[in-house]
């Protein structure tokens, strides 16, 4: 049998051949081969065992899980933070950095001066309003996968200089923040508990939903604008028909602006514009459902 | 090179003003508090006689005071050989509030009048550059004017009665505001400027004709933004160069980046709740920052600090000068471009400098150490063990290790040397201090020129460089370390037991009405406090003179005629703190 040159997959009948004469194909065989490959195209469950026995035992899922696996380690294990101080906390996030702390350790050492290299924003201090456009410019530079690390009281909430003028109360009012370090400022020690809750986080993800690798890209952060206060641009139709009820706006005024329609050329100036419009809903929806 | 001198004492501010006013008759006349006043059409004439003729070449400090019926502008001036400052004043309305500039007679004028423009709306006739310089131009309001609120406004004074005695407690966004978060929106604000570009006042330093005018060679002038995201700036702060090829034309920094409001909530805050905030201002030197507080309302209140915590104090003090020139200079060469090696070994020692403070004060960085009449706390058992290892043995050796690799390295010498010149004139024009002023070979230290605390107790010198370079204050940073030591290893030996807190705890003390101008040399510069006490639980007015903020006056003066790469190192030897820039 071992020898037998014959292609044949079913079990072999009784009478078996000689050596080195031509095989008649039986009719029988040729019936059970028939049905044998029949059964590829329509029987499931004997694909399944078939595959199991013969291939790579595993299923889609599992496999996602391998590749997660690799995947995470991979991008855990070198979380490059953007090179980027705003204040008090910056100097302990420096602490960190250097050599007693040796925040390499984690791999998170290589501070990048450029967003386009970055994993990590650490929003290191108290974010102001005249600062809080360049912050959220950064953050729409960062290419995905990033995280957002809000370090200390001031970037959590505002922090001891929260009633100020010029405090925004916490930057987790433009960035989605991933990480919340408590403190002011936080330890050394606090930072890199922070930065290790952050890589499992990472190692929870699977690149089956995460979202640079969906179909639609997440929309941009609009940038506030420094008005005669900081405007924030999702809340400006919201000003404009506060500004109607008042009469400092006709109703179709604001309607015009709503539509992305006033000022002379539509679309980029006055209210604002269709894209940005389109924009803030898709971002209203992703807050709305996060809850 | 470095050279030590000693600083000659200088008149009494009361003989000075009592010769001003002879001198000048009744164009001047003098206050309760020993102020001299002056009309707004008068300051000019007085202010070129008092720097001519009565040697007050240094302008110290520039504010003012809202007093709900008029605005005062306050001067601190005082002479660069020495001695208290004297403060003058004058009054304009509210109305249309208008003074004279002095940027004519002290160029370090400049950013303080912006500054006073920018929180009070004052104007100031004759100023080249009006503009905001905190805020941004179109902010609405004038935010230290006392009847501008905030969006979180609750109550003009703490303790809020919502939180005390019954500790109710709800979230401001939640409940103050209209739009949830911490704005304040005209009610008829329309959003229309949005999208437009915006208005070109105010938005230019540079005259945009100029710029196309090109140079002889016909190459076009170009402007350059560094930060406020950038990796040499310190923080967040931004310079607008303009340059000609790689020459620096023109230079303007702009700041505001990290403007905190610590004077519109020290205002709010009781009289002791601003020391936590203290801290936060020059977060490298924050026990210095304390100790002026500390110092300012104490001589107010006529209180007397015991023996013991003076002692603390100076040691206190001195470790953070160590520590914070070790920061500066590591620094300073991460910005020449040797990235973070001279850093981690500069900063080796300031970590255990940290821990000391740790031990004796609870926290690393944000000490709170300082109270009114003497520290929180003793030093426990182990601290003194321990710094005395410090102080004797690793810290000289971790100055002569640096000293040793840097200072006669080539390649230092090279980027530093002749690089960013500031004439001892100039420094003084511009109401430099700090190191910036000693290495411009003016030997002018609060320490000896002003004296608080116990300095005058130890042996040690003003060290000063007289090149006026970027080298020169690399210098004088190495040698005031050295004299720190000096000063330490005087001063443990001869701690006193006993008390460390003058008169009784308490959470809130009682001003006496009456103001003060205090002043003490922290590692970056002359720090001021200006307090004005109404006789309540709270500061009528707070204002804090930032030697940082004063010194990035020269720094434009410092740029102009050298390379990019230089800019990066003359604000690395300025060594700007950006939360007491801002404040
Ligand atoms: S949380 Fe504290 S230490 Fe951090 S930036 Fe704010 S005030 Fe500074």
């Amino acid at each position: 049998m071992a020898d037998d040159p014959t292609p044949v997959l079913a079990p072999s009948p009784a009478s078996a051949p000689t050596r080195f004469v031509t095989p008649t194909i039986d009719p029988d065989v040729l019936e059970s081969w028939t049905s044998y490959v029949q059964r590829f195209e329509n029987d499931e469950a004997f694909i399944q065992g078939q595959i199991e026995q013969s291939v790579m035992v595993t299923t889609f899922d599992r496999l996602i899980k391998m590749v997660d696996g690799v995947y995470n380690w991979g991008r855990r294990s070198s979380i490059w933070p953007l090179q980027f101080g705003l204040a008090c906390c910056a100097i302990e996030m420096i602490s960190t950095a250097a050599s007693r702390f040796d925040i390499d350790r984690f791999g998170a050492g290589l501070f990048r001066p450029s967003p386009r290299q970055a994993d990590l924003m650490i929003v290191s201090g108290t974010v102001t309003k005249k600062m809080v456009p360049q912050i959220v410019r950064l953050w729409n530079q960062m290419p995905e996968p990033r995280y957002c690390l809000s370090m200390g009281a001031c970037a959590t909430g505002g922090g001891p200089f929260k009633e100020g003028y010029n405090v925004v109360s916490g930057i987790d009012q433009f960035i989605p923040v991933d990480i919340y370090v408590p403190g002011c400022p936080p330890t050394p020690q606090a930072l890199l508990h922070g930065l290790i809750a952050l890589q499992r986080k990472i190692d929870g993800q699977s690149i089956k939903n995460v979202s640079w690798y969906g179909r639609d890209p997440l929309p941009e952060v609009p940038v506030p604008v420094l008005g005669p206060d900081l405007v924030d641009l999702r809340q400006l139709p919201d000003i404009q028909a506060r500004a109607a009820e008042l009469g400092a706006l006709s109703p179709e005024e604001l309607a015009a602006m709503q539509a992305g329609a006033g000022g002379a050329a539509a679309g980029t100036e006055g209210g604002i514009s269709a894209v940005m419009a389109e924009r803030l809903a898709i971002w209203r929806e992703r807050v709305a459902s996060k809850g | 090179m470095t050279k030590q001198t000693d600083v000659v004492a200088a008149p009494a501010p009361a003989d000075v003003v009592a010769a001003v006013h002879k001198q000048l008759g009744e164009r001047v006349t003098v206050d309760d508090g020993g102020a001299l006043v002056v009309g707004p059409s008068n300051l000019i004439d007085v202010v070129r006689a008092l720097r001519d003729d009565h040697g007050l070449d240094y302008l110290a400090n520039l504010t003012a005071v809202d007093w709900l019926d008029r605005f005062e502008v306050v001067y601190h001036l005082c002479s660069s050989a020495g001695g208290a400052p004297i403060v003058l004043k004058t009054t304009t309305d509210r109305a249309n509030p208008r003074v004279p500039s002095l940027f004519g007679i002290y160029p370090g004028a400049d950013f303080q009048e912006r500054e006073v423009y920018d929180m009070f709306g004052i104007r100031f006739a004759g100023h080249p550059n009006l503009k905001r310089i905190l805020m941004w131009e179109g902010f609405a309001g004038w935010p230290l004017r006392k009847d501008w609120r905030e969006a979180y406004f609750e109550q003009e004074h703490k303790p809020l009665t919502s939180r005390w005695p019954d500790g109710q407690f709800f979230f401001g966004e939640d409940k103050l505001t209209d739009w949830g978060s911490n704005t304040k929106l005209p009610p008829a604000y329309t959003g229309a400027e949005i999208g437009r570009p915006k208005p070109q006042e105010g938005q230019y330093v540079v005259d945009i004709d100029a710029l196309r005018r090109g140079t002889s060679f016909g190459s076009d002038r170009l402007v350059v933004n560094m930060g406020p995201q950038h990796p040499s700036t310190h923080g967040v702060f931004q310079m607008r160069l303009v340059l000609d090829g790689e020459t620096v034309v023109d230079l303007e920094p702009v700041m505001g980046y990290m403007h905190r409001n610590h004077e519109k909530i020290g205002e709010r805050n009781l009289w002791l709740g601003n020391m936590p905030f203290t801290d936060r201002l020059d977060y490298i030197a924050q026990l210095g920052s304390e100790w002026g507080y500390a110092l300012c309302v104490e001589r107010m209140m006529g209180l007397e600090v015991p023996e013991r915590a003076e002692y603390i104090r100076v040691i206190m003090a001195e470790l953070n000068r160590i520590q914070s020139h070790f920061w500066s200079i590591g620094f300073l060469l991460n910005d020449l471009g040797a990235f973070f090696t001279p850093s981690l070994y500069a900063i080796e020692e300031r970590e255990i400098v940290l821990d000391l403070f740790e031990m004796a004060t609870g926290s690393r960085l944000m000490c709170n150490y300082m109270r009114f009449g003497g520290v929180a706390y003793d030093l426990p058992d182990a601290f003194m063990p321990l710094v005395n290892v410090l102080v004797n043995e690793r810290m000289e050796r971790a100055i002569d290790e640096i000293d040793a690799y840097l200072t006669n390295n080539e390649i230092v010498m090279e980027r530093m040397k002749g690089v960013g010149v500031l004439t001892p004139e100039l420094a003084i024009a511009y109401s430099t201090s700090g190191p910036v002023l000693r290495g411009s070979g003016v030997a002018y230290d609060v320490r000896r020129a002003d004296p608080y605390g116990i300095y005058d107790r130890f042996d040690w010198n003003v060290v000063t460089a007289n090149e006026g370079d970027v080298y020169a204050r690399y210098a004088v940073r190495i040698g005031e370390m050295r004299e720190s030591l000096k000063i330490l290893r005087q001063a443990l030996p001869q701690m006193p037991a006993g008390e460390i807190l003058g008169g009784k705890k308490a959470w809130q003390v009682r001003v006496p009405a009456g103001e003060h101008y205090a002043r003490v040399e922290n590692p970056r510069g002359e720090l001021g406090y200006y307090c004005v006490s109404d006789g309540k639980a709270n500061p009528y007015r707070y204002h804090v003179r930032s030697p940082c903020f004063v010194n990035l006056t020269s720094l434009a003066e410092m740029c102009k005629g050298y390379k990019v790469a230089d800019v990066v190192a003359i604000l690395g030897s300025i060594d700007i703190v950006l939360g007491e820039v801002d404040r």
